[in-house]
């Protein structure tokens, strides 16, 4: 692949995750407007953003949901994630987490994070399939990092709302991704739980690569990562949060409001 | 010997072993009614307040037939939350290929005594059998028909619909388009199923008079036998990982999808599942009742089969079958002694299950017995639960 027309330092392979010239346009709106950016193995990046500006749009074409108009996504060793479906790309190792938190309600929270197991997710397996020591084991330690272990047996839709996010980032992590794509993980917390939850991902950010958008400027403070601005489905800054707050365009578009 | 059967057929005795309690309880009470129904039939003399007349035997047989199809409606409805308004075309295509053996087994004893075709085809003047009637007169081959004729059109018209994402309410009307479509062409005289008429006058099933006490009785075992089945496999299923994932789709299919799982598949494994199920009641309903016509693929049956389930208690498997028997008994007693006012009584019975009942007959008394005992206790797990879901 020729890359020197893409005027970009890094070559996909060397990436996790890399956006070159995407677009996606619903009934004539442009939601992503020639959007290109590339995080790195075992990053931790903030995406931030006015509302309308995109951020969405762009979970939903990593993760298969949207077909973009135009333009290139590639996962890890220049995987083309444009013509995969959601079920190939979870399995390939890309985990997402909605904005509202989405966990199974009627299954209990161990249950929960079974489902959510690495392993052959075909139906005949399902239908045979036992738990291994391993697995189960693998099951408690993400229960002990989620802090839910006296849940356990509890129904998921018991739990707070707090706790609701933790245990979809648990599930998250039982499927071992390499990237993570987490959607206003902080929307409706309570502070405590905010501050949690900003522990939880850099404890998390140690061994995968996350990608977090967020409206909450305290959060992505606390999470001391490198900051993409999105505008009009296009980055309009990216740096330090400190470098991009101080960027005019920013402060008119966004954080000035 | 008898041990010896056992242990060959080890995976089904450790399928009933595997049952939860209910299961086993509900297992438990459908053999002994059934033994009790067979002794009184057979061995109580007439006349004696245990003595149950034949038929009762084969109106009760009718309701075990409607119960496994409740039953294939609640494994896709209340485990996945695919509600198919059209499952009555699925019972009613297993009832048609059951029909075709019957009217085969008929022979030169129709009306026309041609020992090759049946009396419709003759009246007709079709010169011969068309081609899809070839191979029912075997049983057989008849049974396989039964259930592949329902899997294979649940498995195409799921293909499309499930590939492209079709779900919900959007779904429920192609079902009922569907089954509005086959009861349209099953209508027609050409397509060589009878017609208006249907397929009637069955002599006998497998060398047995079909009018004959015994042979009533038999079709009675063979519908609890079926049923009891259906229920296993249907257990099975819904306990397995397999069925947890199925509760998941129907809560979250978006976070199934980006979990990893096909969802499409799962869809339309259980779809296929049900239909050969529902395929099967529709096969023992049809020699219990003596006719199959195209009535039994009309819009209204298939959502009233939808309605059992609901006032059951859908997601749990033995609500279906009771609100099937129920509704079902309900409906030939006030049928024979309200006749005018019978299909407001279902109606309005809908409506009273789903304001006063959401979760139906065996979804409310759990309520209770909890409700009771947290009067009892002053506290409940229930209100644990809600209490902890504040925090």
């Amino acid at each position: 692949m020729d890359m020197s027309v893409h005027n970009k330092i890094v070559d996909p392979a060397s990436s996790i995750l890399y956006l070159d010239g995407v677009s996606v346009s619903f009934d004539g709106f442009k939601a992503l407007n020639d959007l290109s950016f590339v995080v790195q193995p075992g990053e931790m990046r903030a995406i931030i953003g006015p509302n309308g500006a995109g951020k969405t749009t762009m979970m939903d074409v990593i993760t298969g949901k949207t077909r973009p108009d135009e333009g290139e996504v590639y996962f890890r060793d220049a995987t083309d994630l444009t013509r995969l479906d959601e079920a190939r790309i979870a399995n390939l190792g890309i985990g997402r987490k909605f904005q509202k938190p989405t966990v199974f309600e009627s299954h209990t929270v161990f249950d929960n994070l079974e489902l959510s197991l690495k392993c052959d997710k075909s139906p005949f397996a399902s239908l045979f399939s036992k738990l291994t020591s391993e697995q189960y084991d693998r099951i408690e330690e993400i229960l002990e990092t989620i802090r839910l272990q006296d849940r356990r047996d509890w129904l998921a839709g018991n739990l707070s709302h707090g706790q609701k996010q933790w245990l979809e980032i648990g599930m998250l992590l039982m499927q071992d991704p390499e990237l993570l794509l987490v959607d206003e993980p902080v929307a409706g917390m309570t502070d405590a739980e905010t501050v949690q939850t900003a522990d939880l991902l850099r404890l998390i950010s140690k061994s995968h690569s996350v990608v977090v958008v967020e409206h909450d400027m305290e959060f992505v403070r606390s999470l001391n990562c490198k900051v993409t601005v999105l505008h009009e489905g296009h980055v309009l800054a990216e740096g330090s949060l400190e470098t991009v707050a101080s960027n005019p365009q920013v402060i008119e578009v966004y954080l000035g409001r | 010997m008898n041990i010896q059967k056992l242990t060959e057929k080890g995976p089904f005795v450790s399928l009933l072993m595997g049952l939860p309690g209910g299961g086993k309880a509900f297992m438990g009470i459908l053999l002994s009614a059934a033994i009790f129904i067979v002794v009184g039939n057979q061995f109580v003399p007439e006349g004696n307040f245990f003595h149950v007349p034949t038929y009762m035997v084969s109106l009760l047989g009718k309701y075990l037939c409607y119960a496994l199809l409740a039953l294939s409606v609640d494994l896709i409805w209340g485990f996945c939350g695919i509600l198919s308004l059209g499952h009555g075309a699925f019972f009613a295509l297993g009832g048609y290929a059951m029909g075709m053996y019957l009217m085969r087994q008929i022979g030169d004893r129709g009306v026309y005594g041609n020992a090759e075709l049946p009396d419709f085809m003759v009246f007709l003047n079709w010169q011969e059998l068309p081609w899809y009637w070839f191979g029912f007169e075997s049983f057989a081959f008849a049974a396989l028909m039964v259930m592949l004729v329902p899997g294979i059109l649940a498995f195409i018209f799921g293909w499309f619909a499930f590939r492209s994402r079709v779900t919900g309410v959007y779904f429920s009307i192609i079902t009922q388009a569907m089954t509005y479509a086959l009861l349209l062409s099953f209508f027609r005289n050409d397509m060589g199923f009878g017609g208006n008429n249907g397929l009637t006058d069955f002599k006998d099933i497998l060398g047995f008079d079909l009018r004959a006490d015994s042979t009533r009785l038999g079709l009675f075992v063979g519908s609890v036998l079926a049923l009891a089945f259906g229920y296993l496999v249907s257990s099975f299923v819904t306990q397995s990982k397999f069925g947890r994932i199925l509760i998941a789709i129907r809560d979250a299919e978006s976070r199934t999808r980006f979990t990893g799982y096909r969802v499409e598949y799962y869809k339309l494994s259980v779809f296929v599942m049900s239909a050969v199920l529902a395929g099967i009641a529709g096969a023992l309903y049809v020699p219990q009742v003596g006719i199959i016509n195209p009535s039994e693929f009309s819009p209204a049956n298939s959502i009233e089969i939808v309605i059992w389930v609901a006032i059951g208690g859908r997601g749990t498997l033995w609500g279906a079958v009771l609100g099937a028997i129920l509704v079902n008994w309900g409906k030939s007693y006030f049928t024979g002694a309200l006749p005018e006012a019978w299909l407001y009584m279902l109606g309005g019975l809908f409506v009273f299950s789903t304001l006063v009942l959401p979760k139906g007959i065996v979804g409310t008394f759990p309520i209770f017995y909890a409700n009771i005992r947290s009067k009892l206790s002053g506290k409940s797990e229930t209100r644990q639960a809600t209490e902890a879901g504040d925090i």
